[in-house]
């Protein structure tokens, strides 16, 4: 990781791998998404509903995922200084947030037909929306910090701490055993059929890849601006 | 009940809201880019 460290070397990197990233993440997902709706089976019990799982579950892998990395670049700012540290951490906030917002909307559009209920204060949905709310404050306390020329160490240490919800969120279904149902797919085995699992890895892998993509664009974006703010500085002293 | 409307709008809200970040990043992107860039021509 440190030798990303200098930016330059870190744009000779992201500049092709945004456009592989993106664009392979879109074929990918077209893919999965097409496979699930028009080639994977309906559920023996749920029916339709189940092909919702194609970009729920994606959703909410890269929900969590975000702030996994939130809270490495986070260690990594705060131990090791790495220079791009909390570049990486304030891109990953934005998309991090909107794929937990996808993953909360979709599930609530799946619980209707399913459960009956829009809502409920279940342990993984209550912990899925503190999740998002953890992203609104970071990004909130990343903007503050940035605007008053701190070195985003609140917001670093915000990072590491609200890394505390993911295992709430991965044993919530364990725990407190309510409407949510329980993994169904794990490391090394997954009690889903493969008719109905291949779409959802496929999918879920064009998601991560678009992520990706997006991610690097928006760190991107805040070293233009950065250097940028770095020549307006320098042109005023 | 027809679960068909909620696959679909399941479906619009992952695909619109992945589609409109995407955008979003790529124009920020090309800005901030496209500024520093200019910059480097500049006096």
């Amino acid at each position: 990781m440190h030798i990303f460290a200098n930016p330059a070397r870190f744009l000779r990197l992201a500049r092709p791998l945004t456009a592989w990233l993106g664009w392979g993440g879109a074929l990918l997902i077209a893919a999965g998404l097409g496979a699930g709706l028009w080639l994977a089976p309906p559920d023996y019990l749920q029916g339709e509903t189940v092909r919702i799982l194609y970009v729920h579950v994606p959703a909410a892998w890269l929900g969590m995922a975000g702030w996994a990395g939130i809270a490495l670049a986070s260690l990594m700012q705060l131990v090791w200084r790495h220079p791009l540290a909390g570049v990486a951490a304030r891109a990953l906030a934005v998309p991090g947030a909107v794929f937990t917002a996808i993953c909360l909307v979709t599930g609530s559009l799946w619980g209707r037909p399913a459960w009956g209920t829009w809502w409920e204060w279940d342990g993984r949905m209550t912990s899925m929306l503190v999740l998002l709310f953890l992203y609104v404050g970071f990004v909130a306390l990343a903007d503050a910090e940035r605007e008053r020329g701190g070195d985003g160490r609140l917001a670093a240490i915000f990072g590491l701490v609200g890394a505390i919800n993911l295992p709430v969120i991965h044993y919530s279904v364990l725990w407190w055993r309510t409407l949510h149902q329980g993994q169904s797919i794990g490391l090394t085995r997954s009690s889903i059929h493969g008719s109905m699992l291949w779409p959802l890895l496929v999918a879920a892998l064009g998601f991560a890849l678009l992520f990706g993509a997006i991610v690097l664009m928006r760190m991107r974006a805040a070293l233009a601006r950065q250097k940028v703010e770095a020549r307006l500085r320098r042109m005023a002293t | 009940m027809s679960h068909w409307p909620f696959i679909l709008g399941a479906y619009a809200a992952a695909l619109l809201g992945t589609a409109g970040l995407t955008v979003w990043s790529f124009v920020a992107m090309r800005r901030a880019e496209r500024e520093a860039d200019g910059l480097k021509d500049g006096p």
